[in-house]
């Protein structure tokens, strides 16, 4: 895989990109979802992807761990660089690429195994624990991490599945650090909980942030506007802007960024 | 009397009653004064219909139930019930329910209630109807069974090792008295379905995952139906199949590699019963793997697993419990089969673990006792019928334990 290519960096003056997207456009089948979408992702960042329904924010999310290739008559072209390196090169594994780039789906997916196994999912099948201890170690400081620990931590062996929905989110949270990414993926990872819950998930995305750079798709602007750091809004398959989330929020420049954060559609 | 002529008596009443009603209700609906008529014309002439032919007709089944079983009452007195009392009682009750009817037709009566009853009623006859026959087949085969108990000690036919069934008819001929130890067979049926899962169990497995995990739309499309032609195969073909080719396809490949493999082999009618049963597995198991929700794929994939570990790690193990099912319905179905085994396998009761010798089944042995002539009494043709029962408990086990498990795990993810 190559990861450790040059990094070749940007414009001058702003900050160190670890993903930059180039003219990307995600068509399925005859359909095309996104059209020249270019971004650039801040590394140790909170980007949101805001934007109505069917506009192609969670089509962009999923192209950058590649998740759109089990996707049947799902046609990427364009180029998306991690580190410099093109992803959707030949000689990439997109296997590697997603220990890399760790995904948190919009439904909790707990697998229907142990709390513990669903952890010790990930490092098993990329064999990152040599023993057993090693592999308690990781399982607990992910679950430590997701701020799950203390809930779960005298029933490790019970079913994944049996956690509340926002425990769950956070087991799903938990699994995807185990395989220590640098970069995870948010689809709309708390349009399924109450709101006890997504505070929960909120707080703990932020104390995530000293150490991923994180990607979240999200209906809600309020959260957008609470966690992230940079917010891209998509309309019809496009980027209609970019820029800081303050800025974005408190003065957009394209009216149509201003009617959507401001409820006028969407 | 006989049932005919009523019969054509009855029909005619119906239709003029059908007629009348419908006539009268459109007379009623036309100087109508509410918007809603509560019922149609037509359904008012079905409601005379229905009054008219349903009461007759369960008096005709009680009657022709009572004619074919003799009750004790003098000759004089039957004849005066079957042909007096019934036929006047029939068309009595005909035409007193096509009168009353039909004079009770106004706009104030709810027709379409009594209608819905009717077709419901109906509905429920056609469905319990599958019930009693199961019944009916169970009580069938119990009396026999237990007929056949009287001459055999069960100890000998569930114990007993050897089974020769073939008894003296008359007194004075030589012949076995014959040995119903059922052992002999139930070993060969368990070592057939042993050979027939052995094939369809993974391959039909694989072929699901397949079909689910891998294959391209275009490639499912294609590939299931014809897979599922297999299944469309006429049993019979599949004996003449294991008879005729793979039998001695693998005695010849036996005598090249110096084993002694006989035509009739259990592993000829095995493996053939195993390529039928593929589809049936692969088609359950298809079903089951689809039901497994597409986030698990997608968490395991997020994680950077590929297909294959996501199938093992993630997809089996949901699916298991339904897979597990599917493979008891096959064994079900494997046990049961007869025209495999009856052309492929041998008529010889061996007790053998060897798949290349010639063992016989249940199956083969009650077609066996019940061709050609017979004699109802003897231990030999009720000997059938005791392996029928005990073939139809162990299927019936089966079926069960593999549907509560089915439906189980269905209720997992609904």
């Amino acid at each position: 895989m190559q990861m450790l290519a040059e990094v070749d960096t940007p414009v001058e003056n702003e900050e160190k990109a670890i993903i930059s997207a180039r003219d990307v456009s995600v068509f399925y089948g005859d359909k095309q979802a996104l059209n020249k979408v270019s971004l650039e992702i801040p590394v140790n960042k909170i980007t949101s992807l805001i934007g109505p329904s069917g506009c192609g924010k969670s089509t962009f999310l999923r192209c950058l761990n590649r998740m759109n290739d089990t996707v049947e008559g799902c046609r990427v072209e364009g180029k998306i660089l991690l580190d410099g390196a093109d992803i959707y090169d030949a000689k990439v594994d997109e296997v590697l690429l997603r220990a890399r780039v760790g995904m948190v789906f919009q439904k909790p997916n707990p697998f229907p195994k142990s709390i513990y196994d669903n952890v010790a999912y990930g490092p098993r099948i990329h064999g990152l624990a040599h023993n057993k201890d090693e592999l308690d170690d990781i399982v607990l400081t992910s679950l430590e991490k997701a701020g799950l620990l203390k809930e779960v931590r005298d029933r490790l062996n019970s079913t994944g599945t049996g956690l509340s929905g926002g425990q769950q989110q956070r087991l799903c949270i938990a699994r995807a650090l185990a395989v220590q990414p640098d970069i995870i993926l948010m689809d709309e990872p708390c349009s399924a909980l109450d709101p006890i819950a997504t505070a929960k998930v909120e707080e703990l995305i932020e104390e995530l942030r000293e150490n991923y750079t994180i990607i979240i798709v999200t209906h809600s602007m309020q959260q957008a506007a609470r966690i992230s750091q940079k917010t891209a809004f998509f309309h019809l398959g496009e980027i209609v802007e970019v820029g800081d989330t303050e800025q974005l929020f408190t003065s957009p420049k394209d009216e149509r960024t201003q009617g959507y954060i401001t409820g006028r559609f969407g | 009397m006989s049932f005919s002529p009523l019969i054509l008596i009855l029909l005619a009443m119906c239709a003029f009653g059908y007629w009348y009603g419908t006539k009268k209700a459109l007379v009623l609906s036309e100087s109508r004064t509410v918007r809603v008529f509560s019922s149609r014309p037509h359904q008012y002439g079905m409601y005379v219909v229905v009054w008219g032919a349903v009461p007759p007709v369960i008096l005709l089944v009680l009657w022709f139930v009572l004619s074919i079983t003799p009750f004790g009452a003098s000759e004089t007195f039957t004849n005066l019930i079957h042909t007096i009392l019934f036929p006047v009682a029939i068309l009595l009750t005909g035409v007193i329910g096509v009168y009353f009817s039909l004079r009770s037709i106004d706009p104030e009566l709810r027709v379409r209630k009594t209608l819905e009853g009717v077709v419901s009623g109906v509905l429920i006859l056609a469905s319990t109807i599958s019930v009693f026959t199961t019944i009916g087949i169970v009580f069938s085969l119990l009396f026999e069974t237990v007929q056949f108990f009287e001459k055999v000690p069960l100890s000998e036919f569930f114990l007993g090792l050897e089974w020769s069934p073939q008894t003296a008819l008359r007194a004075d001929q030589v012949g076995s008295s014959g040995a119903f130890g059922a052992i002999p067979l139930f070993a060969g049926t368990m070592l057939i379905t042993l050979i027939a899962m052995i094939v369809a169990v993974p391959l039909g497995l694989m072929s699901a995952i397949y079909m689910t995990e891998y294959a391209g739309n275009k490639f499912r499309a294609t590939v299931k139906p014809i897979l599922e032609i297999l299944a469309g195969i006429p049993t019979v073909v599949y004996g003449f199949f294991a008879a005729l080719t793979v039998g001695v396809f693998f005695r010849d490949v036996g005598s090249v590699i110096g084993l002694d493999v006989v035509s009739e082999s259990a592993l000829a009618a095995g493996v053939v019963m195993g390529m039928m049963i593929i589809p049936f597995i692969s088609s359950l198991s298809d079903d089951i793997i689809m039901a497994v929700p597409q986030s698990l794929r997608d968490g395991s994939y997020g994680l950077g697993a590929t297909r294959s570990e996501t199938v093992v790690k993630v997809i089996l193990p949901a699916a298991l419990p339904g897979i597990v099912g599917a493979i008891l319905l096959a064994v079900s179905r494997a046990i049961g089969e007869t025209m495999i085994v009856v052309m492929a396998a041998g008529f010889a009761a061996n007790l053998t673990a060897n798949p290349l010798e010639a063992v016989t089944t249940v199956t083969v042995q009650i077609v066996g006792l019940l061709v050609g002539d017979q004699e109802f009494d003897s231990a030999k043709t009720l000997a059938a019928f005791a392996l029928a029962m005990v073939l139809f408990i162990i299927t019936l086990i089966l079926n069960v334990i593999a549907l509560v498990v089915v439906r189980k795990y269905r209720e997992k993810y609904d």
